[in-house]
């Protein structure tokens, strides 16, 4: 047996469509076979809500009059990019005044999200169509024209776990280290994270219809350092950080119950990013996939201390359960993206689609494959 | 009763045992609950002390006539639930135990009588959720 998207349709469209949340498929998994699960079940719902560096968000302003060819731009004093057009800009998630580095990029659309005003200021050398050198003004989700958010690498498939094996406490962008292995790190939503899903992508590709922050979003591309050759464990998971995804979606239909500006201290500014990914399950195959289970995904330990050695594999069970073992020791483990926001997108998300509120789309192209990633070459120049 | 009380030794005179000297002079419980001590530097001790109050009197008079520095632990950690997005980055630097996230709720349960206010959730809080405030 098989089922095609437009039949998962028709039963969103009906009310009729059996949705489950990947913690709760994973669950129902033990006592039934992937051959049942398929029967009884068409969408699962994955999520996540994490840091997500890779984010940002392209604004129109729209014309002032005179008009200026915005060519240096300041948001709350954060510098954000001049190099779009005349009144458009990208602001990226980790953009920010260095003399107030706590604040920046991300912030800046949390507040926009909020409906709040920030202070737009704008240089431009004047030229014969765009006279004016200076303008400084405030702005708002419902002055200017265009707030799209616009994510190049959100959701990656999985994560290498932190510790410091040094003896100083290193200040990274996996949280506070602490030295002589004092903690361990960890980010990813583990059963209910998006790509360990569907870990070949047969599902997710260029046009699937997703929640983001809130709104009705689009996975838009693969994400940026998409990566295909991580290893990949007895159950087929890809092991470390592998697929990526690039999402955009509306920001004025966002909520910053499902978005946040966040600062690593001594590393910068971040976006916590919700996203959330259904999954059809259109064969026994995925059937199988969605039913994968804490204890069946594994990953990387990284010694950010020892620069950044892979040193030993754990599973996301011995993750949650607060400690693990490594080298000789007793490692105290936290988190660092939020299972009880990814929780929540994976319940809304099913709700959306119970009510009939949200439809699957097939992808239009689907992810690369065979991809690896390159370091930067240094040449002489 | 009970007394938290931050220590603060001179340079010279970090090597010397204090807690005996409290417990065997004064008849003192004394825990450590932070100890940051170099020959030859600065130390800085957060202790808790058990006895009377006559006895703690006298403890810490002593200790002020020794040449350190003697002062309650004068801060409290505040936290702002109400913003918090239970990512869990305070839980990893909190090895008091004062800070937790578990199942089944995976959410943030801060407990303030376990705090030793070393103020590392301060710095690790990615939303900056953590202040220290004066206590009393």
């Amino acid at each position: 047996m098989t089922k095609t998207y437009e039949e998962i349709n028709d039963r969103i469209r009906k009310g009729k469509a059996v949705v489950l949340t990947a913690e709760e498929v994973s669950e129902m998994a033990r006592t039934m076979s992937p051959k049942e699960i398929l029967d009884k079940v068409d969408v699962v719902t994955t999520a996540t809500f994490g840091a997500m560096c890779s984010s940002g968000a392209f604004l129109n302003f729209g014309h002032a009059t005179p008009p200026i060819r915005m060519e240096r731009i300041e948001l709350n004093g954060v510098p954000v990019s001049g190099g779009l057009a005349a009144v458009d800009t990208f602001v990226g998630a980790t953009d920010c005044n260095t003399a107030n580095p706590t604040y920046g990029g991300a912030h800046i659309i949390e507040n926009l999200i909020d409906g709040k005003e920030i202070i737009l200021e704008a240089w431009g050398k004047g030229t014969d169509c765009y006279p004016r050198k200076h303008i400084k003004t405030r702005i708002s989700l419902d002055t200017i024209n265009e707030a799209i958010m616009c994510n190049p690498r959100n959701s990656y498939q999985n994560y290498n776990v932190a510790v410091n094996t040094s003896d100083r406490i290193l200040y990274t962008y996996m949280g506070t280290l602490l030295p002589h292995l004092r903690n361990a790190s960890y980010s990813s939503a583990g059963e209910l994270s998006p790509l360990l899903n569907d870990p070949e992508c047969r599902t997710i590709g260029l046009g699937t219809h997703i929640f983001l922050c809130g709104a009705q979003g689009y996975v838009v591309w693969n994400g940026t350092q998409f990566n295909c050759s991580k290893p990949l464990n007895d159950y087929k998971v890809p092991m470390g950080n592998a697929r990526t995804l690039a999402l955009m979606g509306d920001m004025r239909e966002m909520s910053t119950e499902f978005m946040r500006g966040a600062y690593f201290e001594k590393y910068g500014v971040t976006m916590y990013v919700g996203v959330g990914v259904p999954i059809p399950i259109l064969d026994e195959d995925l059937a199988a996939r969605v039913s994968i289970r804490n204890s069946q995904i594994e990953t990387f330990i990284e010694d950010y201390g020892d620069e950044c050695k892979l040193k030993g594999k754990v599973n996301y069970e011995q993750l949650r359960s607060g400690e693990i073992e490594f080298m000789g020791k007793k490692i105290h483990t936290a988190p660092l993206s939020s299972l009880a926001k990814a929780r929540q997108i994976a319940d809304v998300l099913k709700q959306w689609i119970e009510n009939g509120k949200f439809e699957l789309t097939a992808p239009v192209r689907p992810m690369p494959v065979g991809t690896s990633l390159k370091g930067l070459e240094e040449k002489e120049v | 009763m009970v007394k938290k009380v931050v220590v603060t030794f001179p340079a010279g005179s970090a090597g010397r045992s204090l807690t005996y000297e409290l417990i065997k002079k004064f008849d003192i419980m004394v825990s450590i609950i932070k100890a940051d001590i170099d020959a030859g530097r600065n130390g800085k001790l957060v202790l808790e002390l058990d006895a009377d109050r006559e006895r703690l009197g006298q403890a810490i008079d002593y200790m002020k006539q020794s040449g350190v520095d003697v002062s309650p632990l004068e801060s409290k950690i505040t936290y702002d639930s109400d913003r918090c997005i239970n990512c869990g980055a305070c839980t990893s630097s909190c090895l008091s135990g004062a800070l937790s996230i578990q199942a089944p709720d995976w959410k943030i349960v801060f407990q303030p009588d376990k705090c030793i206010v070393c103020k590392l959730c301060i710095t690790a809080c990615p939303l900056k959720l953590f202040h220290s405030s004066f206590e009393d």
